[in-house]
């Protein structure tokens, strides 16, 4: 297994509908959840309860704004967690959605 | 790495241990083709007690339940089990995927198209050599033609990124640039991992672990190549010289990993074989689930470790005293510098013990009769061969390469 890559510089976009990847496998922890990848065999780690939460939120969510704010977050704290999303992304294990 | 939160480092979460692991070393079989030098579990022979087939798969499912994502599978030589590949078909079915370390004996042209196709399965070919005389001194007459045959079977069958394990030794530390070549070669990726003196390795660790100055150039080697070597966390006692290596830099023994021994032992970790280490075993009840909840040893693991006599050094935050087993089999305290400490410390205190007996690895699985075909670098021909036998399929290491 490798591991992760660096974040991309770009910022996420917090407007648009995301899902966790379909090979993404998530295994609730104390501290937040693990998170592997069965096909690029990567790990993640979700350093927070309410990370979680937003993560499982996403498919079901018309934006992540939506996931983030049904997860409790205040205003204030989507900065921290759009570049948390934004990492996520950067390893594939969340990517954009395309609904109808 | 996601940062979202305050939370305590993820290093800490992990030393209190976990719900379940996160990889496992699971050693199918005592059985192999080969009797390397420095086999960690002392392979050669099946062991009559070895889990069957529905055991085996029984301890798949409670993977499952418990969702461990990946199994590290080893022997012994895991292919040369007549199950083995429907025992990772039934895993990958289960969302269990599948690391297995071989030899490299069953991957024929056919066998590694089908490997090819599956994104749950990964595959390490243990070298310990990157020509034929420096691999076959350790793991046996013929074994380097045999792993370049199977890497060359998966490169043709579009199997990209599988690995080419090498356990670093004094004989081939100054190859580290070929073995980079041979992996580049067959588009595969170089991880390199660490002599433990376990097993069979406990009788040649004295003349195989790198030097001093191997283990510096090592070091500096890694940090150059960054995250395109793995190293499965194998080296963070080399963390004391500076910089952090790629990874968790924590011994994960039953905090985080453990081995499954192929007659369905659990110890906390795969260098670890021996009694003292010993946590339960799957048979038990309320299975593998239960020892990794419920062992005192683990339980002992998750508590904060003290420093000893390493707690006042400047590098102890980095190397947090390096790895248990390492020190355990030279006859070093847990809690003491690791033999290869690279402030020295560990070199003094070997010196200082000045060869008082240390624990044997335990049970031994060695072929009793095929001649060992080794002798090592310049070790004087009076010792003879090792008793002993080689092999397997050697590394299995415990944490794959995370970072926090």
């Amino acid at each position: 297994m490798s591991t992760d890559a660096p974040p991309r510089a770009e910022s996420f976009d917090l407007d648009r509908p995301w899902q966790l990847h379909p090979q993404v496998s998530v295994r609730p922890e104390r501290f937040g959840a693990l998170l592997y990848h069965f096909g690029t065999r990567r790990l993640s780690f979700l350093k927070s309860p309410a990370l979680l939460t937003v993560v499982k939120t996403l498919g079901d969510a018309p934006s992540a704004r939506e996931a983030c704010r049904r997860a409790g977050l205040a205003q204030a704290e989507l900065p921290a967690y759009a570049t948390a999303l934004q990492t996520l992304a950067s390893s594939q294990m969340i990517r954009p959605r395309e609904d109808a | 790495m996601t940062q979202a939160s305050t939370t305590l480092p993820l290093v800490e979460q992990f030393q209190y241990g976990l719900d379940a692991p996160i990889c496992l070393t699971w050693e199918l079989t005592y059985a192999c083709n080969l009797a390397c030098v420095h086999c960690l579990s002392s392979s050669g022979r099946r062991d009559p007690r070895e889990l069957t087939t529905a055991e085996c798969r029984a301890v798949i499912d409670e993977l499952e339940r418990m969702q461990v994502f990946y199994v590290n599978i080893g022997g012994g030589e895991p292919t040369v089990r007549p199950d083995f590949w429907d025992l990772v078909d039934y895993a990958t079915a289960h969302r269990v995927g599948v690391k297995f370390s071989t030899n490299g004996i069953k991957i024929t042209p056919e066998r590694a198209e089908s490997l090819a196709a599956s994104d749950y399965v990964d595959v390490q070919i243990s070298l310990d050599g990157a020509t034929a005389e420096v691999n076959d001194k350790i793991r046996g007459p013929g074994s380097y033609g045999t792993a370049l045959r199977a890497m060359r079977n998966l490169a043709q069958a579009g199997f990209t990124g599988f690995k080419i394990s090498v356990v670093v030794t004094r004989q081939n530390a100054g190859q580290l640039d070929d073995f980079m070549a041979i992996a580049e070669r067959f588009g595969a990726q170089l991880r390199l991992t660490r002599l433990r003196p376990s097993g069979r390795g406990a009788d040649v660790w004295d003349e195989l672990h790198p030097t001093a100055s191997q283990q510096r150039q090592l070091y500096d080697w890694l940090v150059a190549r960054g995250e395109q070597v793995l190293t499965g966390d194998s080296f963070f006692h080399l963390a004391g010289y500076g910089d952090p290596l790629p990874g968790l830099n924590l011994c994960g023994a039953g905090r985080v990993v453990c081995l499954i021994d192929p007659v369905g032992d659990v110890y906390a970790c795969p260098f670890a074989i021996h009694e003292n280490f010993l946590a339960g075993n799957v048979r038990g009840p309320g299975g593998f689930a239960a020892v990794w909840r419920d062992s005192e040893l683990f339980a002992g693991l998750r508590r904060p470790q003290t420093g000893g006599a390493c707690q006042s050094c400047s590098a102890y935050d980095s190397c947090r005293g390096g790895c248990m087993a390492a020190k355990f089999f030279t006859g070093l305290p847990l809690d003491g510098p690791d033999p290869e400490c690279v402030k020295g410390h560990g070199e003094r205190a070997l010196a200082a013990a000045g060869g008082a007996p240390v624990p044997r690895p335990f049970g031994n699985h060695s072929h009793r009769s095929r001649p060992v075909p080794v002798t090592i670098g310049r070790r004087p021909a009076g010792p003879g061969p090792v008793r002993h036998r080689p092999d397997r399929a050697c590394d299995e290491n415990p944490l794959a390469g995370f970072r926090p």
